[in-house]
């Protein structure tokens, strides 16, 4: 029953969730054996802050993205062109592609996101694919489909280095992640961001600018996917324009339906469970594809909200019933 | 075969899951195998490399244990599908260089693959025969990386040299998405000065295409073009030889080495005739005169591979042939698996006849390939032949 | 000539994919993300079958059962029990479906291209200075077949009318005795078989493999977005827009950027028509 009031407070998005997330992010070391299990956690970590930002788009503003890896690619080849070819430090390379990549967003979302439901799939998913062919294309600066190496980040003298120390950059990263998500999401922003979700038009009757609140998401979220980029080539040393490409946006939203939309911390055991599921199957040799494409199709039959959500609530109604039990036990 | 093989990659599958999950941890075995890592694109768009490097990998360690194993010890492989993906790649060498403890790598079909891991193995410092093509794998040298097959510059300047002999200088080029492509497509146009040529045209077409007439009549429409060559891999050069000949371009058609299996044939049909391209002797190992070095390698492999899998045997997998035993080869010459030996061992490789060609690796080469290990051939009447 | 030859094949293909979308869009409003591995399927099952020694009179029927039947299947097993989800979590399971469907045709096939034989000739055929092959009258020709037939089925039958009906208003439909359930259930059949026709016409050009359905579903999604979700027409016409744009641009702008270009030019389309070319405009209700 602990473990059951523990998820249902990591469903609500609250402090306490917070401290779980740093509890886990805490603890984890101690079941990490070596390197290999810090690189994985490292993924997971990177996958989880874009995923918290995106879920602030799909989940909360109810607009769906199919084109966030190109956010993630361009954070990452704005990084390893700038510090590897022209010599800028790692940091600023990276701030410079931020502040790109959210105007960019900022530019194209605004007519983007006057459309809706598919069509503003078709749209997002359009302006991956745009992004994805100028990476692979332009092989003068982006090294094309093999891809290109990225420098190590390093701050003045100090060069970032290691998967523990990785480990505990991005560690810090994601809490601050989900911390900024979770205050946004309780302020009054928020608020205007969920009454979008349930109703656009009723929102704009009550006199929420729906349009300046849906931008103001998704350039959030085109950010969190840079920053992630960014630091997932300097981490990697090495990216492909297979990180910008259509399968990747997919993935990227499929972990956060998978985790559960409109829950910050289903986003992130989404990232979690759908970056270690491939490490988990690799067994399956062959059946591998397969195995995965069952998981994901059975979770969603069976979990339609989300893995978060859907347990949460599952537990929460059976801790009901016992308490009920209890109570005519008295 | 197939299925009883595959029912046991799932039982595996299986076993390992809950070996995963129950945190069992095997006993130490009293003679430890020499652990064989790899990672290949069994799955994903590079499926056709990567699936028979994995069946040669996988029969040749069966075969050299079924004889006794290397140095008494027997071999164990421990392989992942990297589906194609350098980010996979990566975490996957990860996975064989901390969690399996490997003592070698041989593996990684395509060049982004290859390069995603080449700064691990160097921090590792454990030797890695890669099997993929581009020239930047050992251009420039890398202490800990080898490559067996046979660059794309090396192809290209084996069609040029062909073009040469047939007086052609005006050159159409046509290539595809991929980064064997496009390595191959800019390696080409780095060396076609050298060769005399002149690129009069440059086209090139997406991931997935299903016609390629547009490019091929913008080419046919390009004045004065003599001869055209195409660089790729997969269904892409199949699609173009056959709207090649849809659209009545009479010009020869040159394929680059990425196509070099029959599956090309069959899937081009009649519009193959006449297609040129370079490529290891094994397509054509049969035809091989009897006093040739390499025939014997060849036909063994060929014989072996087509008898095992009952399918057509492709360079590709000659490439994993070459890797696992040129890895062995250094094994035994560094009398253990002490990386730093076996490194030196691989480097040291002179005279070594693969399916490829003669290995003659130096601190310089880490490949140790020449052009003769290539042969021009040309198909006819529906297979390959060489072109004398 | 040739460029506009070439996108009509191409497009027509585009076309087919399209509609499955539209079909299933119209009778459930989810994107099916599968719809591409049907292409496959129908490709793929049709090489076995006539591996197998069937003639193409039998193998191709039988391999569009076989995709019908796995279409069913789908809408049975995965969308049928999570029909009250939302719509996004119903695309994530065509998404894990696409996912499960391509790993099955690796295990059950392999993971090489394959070729099929074309099924009138190799000749290339000249119009007007441009060459086409047999087996693409035969895109054109099956696909012109089918846009009649469906519009003779949804505007003349009364299960069609009820299909239709059920995509305008799914209570009203309920409410007049339509069964909604058995609506959404053909339609995935339909859809499927839509695709494994696709799949099949293409393979003697394109060869196949069990992969191919991703770009063909990807190409199709676009196409029917152009066009307009829902919209029969629509599809059709998005369908081979989008193939004559895609060659016009390979052949007198780059090819290298000609996906780029087709997709600005499908955003520019939606900038101004926010539903596409002939899709339903409409008011949100509150």
């Amino acid at each position: 029953m602990i473990s059951g009031t523990m998820l249902a407070r990591l469903a609500s998005p609250r402090t306490g969730g917070l401290l779980g997330l740093a509890a886990v992010i805490a603890l984890l070391p101690l079941a990490l054996t070596n390197t290999y299990f810090y690189d994985i956690a490292v993924l997971v970590g990177l996958n989880a802050i874009v995923c918290i930002g995106l879920n602030l788009l799909i989940g909360y503003a109810g607009q769906i993205s199919l084109g966030h890896a190109g956010f993630f690619g361009l954070g990452a080849y704005g990084s390893a062109i700038l510090a590897s070819r022209y010599g800028w430090p790692p940091l600023a390379a990276m701030l410079a592609t931020t502040v790109a990549v959210a105007a960019l967003a900022f530019v194209v979302g605004r007519p983007i996101l006057r459309l809706k439901g598919h069509y503003l799939a078709m749209a997002t998913l359009g302006l991956g694919i745009i992004i994805y062919m100028v990476i692979a294309t332009e092989d003068k600066y982006t090294g094309g489909p093999d891809g290109i190496a990225v420098v190590p980040f390093s701050i003045g003298g100090f060069v970032l280095q290691g998967e523990r120390v990785w480990y505990w950059v991005v560690g810090a990263l994601l809490l601050l992640a989900a911390w900024l998500a979770l205050n946004l999401i309780e302020s009054p922003a928020g608020r205007a961001l969920r009454a979008l979700h349930s109703s656009e038009v009723g929102a704009e009757v009550v006199g929420i600018n729906a349009a300046e609140h849906k931008l103001m998401v998704f350039v959030i979220s085109a950010v969190f996917a840079c920053v992630a980029g960014s630091l997932g080539a300097h981490y990697s040393g090495f990216i492909t324009p297979g990180k910008a490409a259509f399968l990747h946006s997919i993935e990227l939203v499929t972990m956060v339906v998978f985790g559960g939309m409109a829950s910050t911390f289903g986003a992130v055991v989404g990232a979690a469970v759908l970056t270690t599921l491939p490490q988990l199957l690799a067994a399956f040799e062959d059946y591998e594809m397969m195995v995965f494409g069952a998981v994901m199709m059975g979770t969603m039959i069976f979990l339609p909200r989300g893995v978060v959500p859907s347990l949460a609530r599952l537990l929460a109604t059976r801790r009901d019933a016992t308490a009920d039990g209890e109570g005519n036990g008295v | 075969m197939k299925s009883t093989q595959a029912r046991n990659g799932f039982k595996r599958g299986m076993a390992a899951v809950a070996a995963t999950f129950a945190l069992v941890t095997g006993p130490a075995l009293a003679q430890e195998p020499i652990k064989i890592g790899s990672f290949l694109s069994v799955t994903g768009p590079a499926a056709f490399l990567g699936d028979p490097e994995q069946k040669t990998l996988e029969l040749y360690v069966e075969k050299i244990n079924a004889g006794g194993g290397v140095l008494g010890r027997k071999l164990q492989l421990v392989a992942y599908d990297s589906a194609g993906d350098p980010e996979k790649a990566r975490t996957f060498t990860k996975r064989l260089i901390e969690q399996d403890k490997v003592d070698v790598i041989v593996g990684g079909s395509t060049t982004g693959e290859t390069m995603a891991v080449v700064p691990l193995v160097e921090t590792a410092q454990i030797p890695f025969i890669s099997l993929a093509g581009a020239v930047v794998i050992i251009e420039p040298v890398k202490k800990w990386v080898f490559k067996m097959p046979h660059t794309d510059r090396m192809a290209c300047e084996k069609i040029f040299i062909d073009m040469q002999s047939r007086k052609f200088s005006k050159v159409a080029l046509i290539s595809g998405p991929g980064g064997f492509d496009k390595s191959m497509r800019a390696q080409c146009i780095g060396v076609a000065k050298k060769y005399g040529m002149d690129i009069v045209a440059d086209e090139t077409y997406g991931k997935g295409d299903t016609d390629m007439t547009a490019q091929l009549t913008k080419i046919k429409n390009t004045a004065g073009v003599q001869a055209v060559l195409n660089a790729g891999f997969g269904q892409g050069p199949a699609i173009v030889t056959k709207n090649y000949r849809q659209i009545g371009i009479s010009v020869p058609l040159y394929q680059s080495h990425g196509v070099a299996s029959k599956e090309f044939i069959k899937l081009a049909g009649a519009a193959a005739e006449g297609v040129r391209l370079p490529a290891a002797a094994l397509l054509v190992a049969d035809d091989l005169p009897a006093n040739d070095p390499q025939r014997s390698v060849v036909v063994n492999y060929k014989n072996e591979y087509e008898s095992h899998f009952k399918s057509e045997v492709s360079t590709f997998g000659g490439h994993a042939y070459d890797g696992l035993m040129i890895a062995v080869e250094a094994i035994k010459k560094a009398g253990g698996t002490d990386k730093a030996k076996v490194r030196d061992a691989i480097e040291g490789i002179h005279g070594f006849m693969g399916t490829a060609g003669v290995f003659n690796m130096s601190a310089t080469d880490h490949m140790g390939l020449d052009l003769t290990a290539f042969r021009m051939l040309e198909v006819k009447d529906g297979n390959w032949t060489l072109v004398k | 000539m040739q460029y506009l030859l070439t996108g009509l094949t191409v497009g027509a293909i585009y076309a087919l994919v399209a509609l499955g979308f539209s079909i299933i869009f119209n009778a459930s409003h989810v994107i099916n993300f599968a719809q591409g591995e049907f292409v496959m399927i129908g490709g793929m099952a049709t090489v076995s079958f006539t591996a197998m020694g069937l003639p193409y009179l039998l193998a191709i029927p039988l391999a569009i059962v076989a995709a019908a039947l796995i279409g069913l299947a789908l809408e049975k097993f995965a969308v049928e029990p999570a029909r009250n989800a939302s719509v996004i979590t119903l695309i994530i399971i065509t998404i894990g479906a696409s996912i499960f469907l391509r790993g099955l045709a690796m295990v059950i096939w392999d993971k090489r291209f394959h070729a099929l034989k074309p099924f009138t000739g190799d000749t290339p055929i000249a119009i007007a200075g441009a060459t086409i092959l047999p087996q693409s009258l035969w895109v054109l020709g099956v696909t012109l077949v089918i846009v009649l037939t469906l519009s003779w089925f949804f505007g003349r039958t009364l299960l069609g009318k009820a299909m239709l009906a059920t995509s305008h208003n799914r209570l009203a439909a309920q409410l007049v005795g339509i069964n909604v359930r058995m609506v959404l259930f053909l339609s995935f059949g339909l859809s499927a078989a839509l695709g494994a026709v696709a799949g099949i016409l293409i393979a003697p050009i394109t060869t196949t493999s069990y992969d191919v359905g991703v770009m063909l579903g990807l190409k199709g999604f676009a196409a029917a977005i152009l066009g307009g979700l829902g919209s029969g027409v629509g599809a059709v016409v998005g369908g081979l827009a989008l193939g004559i744009v895609e060659t016009m641009s390979a052949g007198y702008l780059s090819s290298a950027y000609k996906d780029a270009i087709a997709f600005v030019i499908i955003l520019v389309v939606l900038f101004f028509m926010p539903s596409g070319l002939f899709g339903k405009r409409g008011g949100d209700r509150v």
